[in-house]
C-alpha cells in the first residue's frame, strides 16, 4: 500500500510535466490543426538555453526560488523566440499545403533542431544546474512527498489555469478561437490569422520552456535528444485526452503518467516505452476524438 | 507476353553488368556501400508504395523491415534442409518467408490504424514499428537487446549483388504493373481525395490496406537481404530513425515516383560516406542536419518532391531532348 501510494506521487508528478509539454501541442493543433512535431525540440533548446545563461551568469550553484523564476524567463524567453522564428519560416509558406507536407516540413525541423543541437551542443549529456534545493515537505510511513513534486504539480495547473483563462476570457483568445473555427471568416470580422498563429507559438513554446526547467530540475540530465521520447509520450497524452482541449491535455498526460509508474513499478521497465504506443493505439480505434474531444464530420 | 517480360529480363541484365563491373573494379568498402544501396532501393520503392501512390504517411517502415530481418536471419541459421550448395535458393524462399512474414504484419497492424489520416496514422505507424522494436527487446531466443549474429552471408559479392538485384527487379516491375492497372487507379484515387473515391464506390480502407501489405512484403524482403549483408543484427539497427531515412528517400525522390526513389535512395546512401572528410576535418555529423534542411527546403520549393510524379524518363524527354 505504502509503495502504491508512493508510485501513485511519481506518477502525478511525471503525468504534469507531461502535460505542460502537452498543452503546447493541444494548442498548435487547436488553432492550425497540425502536430507541431518540433514541439518537444524546442523544449530541448529552452533546457540548454537555461543551461548556458545559468552557467554563464555563475548562478548553477545557488539554488532558491530567484533562480527558478529567472531561469523559467530565460527559458521561455528563448522557447518563444524559437517557436516564432520556426512557424515564419517552416509552417507559414506551408500552411495552404497538404497536410502531408506540412506534416513533413514539421518532421523536418524537429531532426534539424535534434541534430543542429548535436552540433551546436555537443552530443555528450550536460548536467542541468541546481534550480532549487528539494527537501521533504511531507513525510508519513515511509511516503515522500518531495518539493519537486509539489513545484511541478503547482506549476502546471498555474499553466493550465493561465491558458484557460487566455482561450476563453481575453480578447486574444476570442480571436484564436475564431481563427480555429475559420480562418477566412476570422480574417473578414478583422482578425489577423498571422498574428494569431504567431502568438499561439509564442504561448506554446513558452510553456514547453517552463516544462524544460521543471524537467531539468527533476531530471538533471540533458542532452540533444531528450525531446524525442518525452514529446512522443506528451503527443499521445494530448491525443488521450482529446486533442485540442485543454483540460483532455491535462488528464490525458495524468493517465499517462500514472500507468507508466505503474508499469515500471509492476511489469517491466523495458515496456515503458511501448505503453505509450499501446495507449494511443487503442484510444485511436475506440474513441477516435479522445477522452474530451469532440467529433468532427469532414464535409465535401 | 513475351513484349511484357522483355523489361526486367533487360533490368537484369543491365544491374548483373553493373554489379560485375563492381566486382572486378572496387574494393570491398565500395561493395558494401552497393549492397546498402539496393537494400535502401527496396525500402524506399516499398514505402513510395504507400507514402507516394496511395498519399498515406507511414513512419513505422523500419518495423517491417525488423521482422523480415529476423525472420530470414533466425531461417538461415536454424532450418537447414537444402545442400550447402543450394544456399541461394534456401535464401530465395527464407526471403520470400520474411515478406510473407512482414506482410502479415502489416495487414494486422494496417487493418486498424488505416482508418485513421494524416497525423494520426503517422504517430500510430510510428507506434506500432517501435512496439515491434521493443517487443524484438524482449524476445530472448532472438537474442533480445543483444542481436543475432553469424547469420550466413550470400557468398561473394557478386551473387550477394545478384540475389539482391533480383528482388529489386521483382519489386521494380510488380509495384510498376499495379501502379499501371486499372486497380492501381485506385490508390491513386486514395490519395488524391479520399471523400471523392469513395464516393465513386472504391473502399477506400481496403485500398490502403492492400497497398500496405504489399509495402510491407517488399519491406520485409528488404530486411532479409539487410540480415544477410550486415550478418549481424539488433534491434538498434530498426529504430524510428531507419523509417524516417526511408521516408526521407521517397520524399526527396518525389512522392509517386519509383525511378525518384531509386535515385534519392542512391543519393542518401553514397551522401554520408562522401561527407566523411568534412565530418572529419569538422568533427560533427553533418548527415542529419543536411538531410533534414533539405526535407524542410523540398516542401517548400517542390511539395511533391523533386521528381514529382514524374519518372526520371519523363524528366529527360521534358527537359533535356525538348531543348535539344
Amino acid at each position: 500500500m505504502q509503495d502504491f501510494v508512493q508510485h501513485l506521487i511519481n506518477g502525478i508528478s511525471l503525468g504534469s510535466i507531461y502535460a505542460l509539454i502537452a498543452l503546447g501541442y493541444t494548442m498548435v493543433y487547436g488553432i492550425l490543426k497540425m502536430i507541431n512535431f518540433a514541439h518537444s525540440d524546442v523544449y530541448m533548446v529552452g533546457a540548454f538555453a537555461a543551461y548556458y545563461v545559468a552557467r554563464w551568469m555563475g548562478i548553477d550553484a545557488q539554488p532558491g526560488i530567484g533562480t527558478l523564476i529567472l531561469l523559467l524567463c530565460v527559458s521561455m524567453v528563448f522557447c518563444s523566440i524559437l517557436g516564432l522564428l520556426i512557424e515564419r519560416l517552416a509552417y507559414r509558406p506551408l500552411r495552404n499545403s497538404p497536410k502531408l507536407n506540412i506534416l513533413i516540413t514539421a518532421i523536418g525541423v524537429s531532426l534539424l533542431l535534434e541534430y543542429g543541437g548535436q552540433v551546436v551542443f555537443g552530443a555528450d549529456p550536460k548536467v542541468f544546474p541546481e534550480v532549487m534545493k528539494d527537501f521533504v515537505i511531507f513525510s508519513a510511513g515511509g511516503i515522500e512527498l518531495k518539493s519537486f513534486d509539489v513545484t511541478v504539480l503547482i506549476v502546471s495547473i498555474l499553466a493550465m489555469l493561465g491558458l484557460q483563462f487566455l482561450i476563453y476570457k481575453t480578447k486574444i483568445g476570442k480571436a484564436m478561437r475564431a481563427v480555429s473555427s475559420n480562418p477566412g471568416v476570422a480574417s473578414l470580422m478583422g482578425v489577423n490569422p498571422d498574428r494569431v498563429i504567431a502568438f499561439t507559438f509564442v504561448v506554446g513554446s513558452a510553456l514547453a520552456g517552463v516544462g524544460s526547467v521543471l524537467v531539468g530540475m527533476k531530471y538533471p540530465k540533458i542532452d540533444p535528444l531528450m525531446g524525442m521520447m518525452i514529446g512522443l509520450k506528451a503527443f499521445v497524452a494530448a491525443v488521450l485526452g482529446g486533442i485540442g482541449s485543454v483540460g483532455g491535455a491535462v488528464i490525458g498526460a495524468l493517465i499517462m503518467g500514472l500507468s507508466e509508474e505503474m508499469v515500471v513499478a509492476y511489469l517491466s521497465s523495458t515496456y515503458r516505452d511501448a505503453l505509450a504506443f499501446g495507449i494511443l493505439i487503442v484510444i485511436l480505434i475506440f474513441k477516435p476524438a479522445g477522452i474530451l474531444g469532440k467529433y468532427s464530420v469532414e464535409k465535401v | 507476353m513475351i513484349k511484357s517480360f522483355k523489361n526486367p529480363i533487360l533490368a537484369l541484365i543491365g544491374l548483373a553488368l553493373v554489379g560485375f563491373g563492381f566486382e572486378m573494379g572496387f574494393d570491398a568498402y565500395i561493395q558494401l556501400i552497393i549492397l546498402f544501396i539496393t537494400v535502401n532501393c527496396l525500402m524506399s520503392m516499398s514505402l513510395n508504395m504507400v507514402n507516394g501512390y496511395t498519399g498515406q504517411f507511414s513512419l513505422g517502415h523500419a518495423g517491417f523491415m525488423a521482422i523480415g530481418a529476423y525472420f530470414s536471419a533466425y531461417a538461415s541459421t536454424k532450418w537447414n534442409f537444402l545442400p550447402p550448395n543450394l544456399t541461394l535458393v534456401s535464401s530465395f524462399i527464407f526471403a520470400i518467408g520474411s515478406g510473407l512474414v512482414a506482410a502479415a504484419a502489416g495487414f494486422i497492424v494496417g487493418l486498424p490504424s488505416l482508418r485513421l489520416k494524416g497525423d494520426y496514422l503517422a504517430i500510430v505507424t510510428l507506434g506500432f514499428g517501435e512496439i515491434i522494436r521493443v517487443a524484438l527487446l524482449n524476445m530472448d531466443f532472438l537474442g533480445g537487446p543483444r542481436g543475432y549474429a553469424n547469420i550466413p552471408s550470400l557468398g561473394s559479392f557478386f551473387s550477394s549483388f545478384g540475389f539482391a538485384s533480383v528482388w529489386l527487379v521483382i519489386c521494380f516491375f510488380t509495384i510498376w504493373r499495379v501502379m499501371h492497372s486499372s486497380y492501381g487507379r485506385g490508390f491513386l484515387s486514395v490519395r488524391e481525395d479520399e471523400i471523392a473515391a469513395e464516393s465513386v464506390g472504391i473502399n477506400t480502407t481496403n485500398m490502403k490496406v492492400r497497398a500496405f501489405v504489399l509495402s510491407s512484403f517488399f519491406a520485409g524482403v528488404a530486411g532479409a537481404l539487410f540480415a544477410h549483408f550486415t550478418n549481424f543484427i539488433n534491434p538498434s539497427s530498426f529504430t524510428f530513425l531507419t523509417s524516417v531515412n526511408a521516408v526521407i528517400m521517397v520524399v526527396l525522390g518525389g512522392m509517386g515516383s519509383m525511378t525518384g526513389s531509386i535515385v534519392a535512395a542512391i543519393f542518401i546512401t553514397v551522401l554520408p560516406e562522401a561527407l566523411r572528410p568534412v565530418q572529419e576535418l569538422t568533427g560533427f555529423d553533418l548527415r542529419m542536419v543536411i538531410y533534414s534542411l533539405s526535407l524542410i527546403l523540398v516542401m517548400i520549393w517542390r511539395p511533391k518532391g523533386i521528381f514529382g510524379e514524374l519518372e526520371i524518363t519523363d524528366v529527360w524527354r521534358k527537359y533535356v531532348r525538348r531543348s535539344a
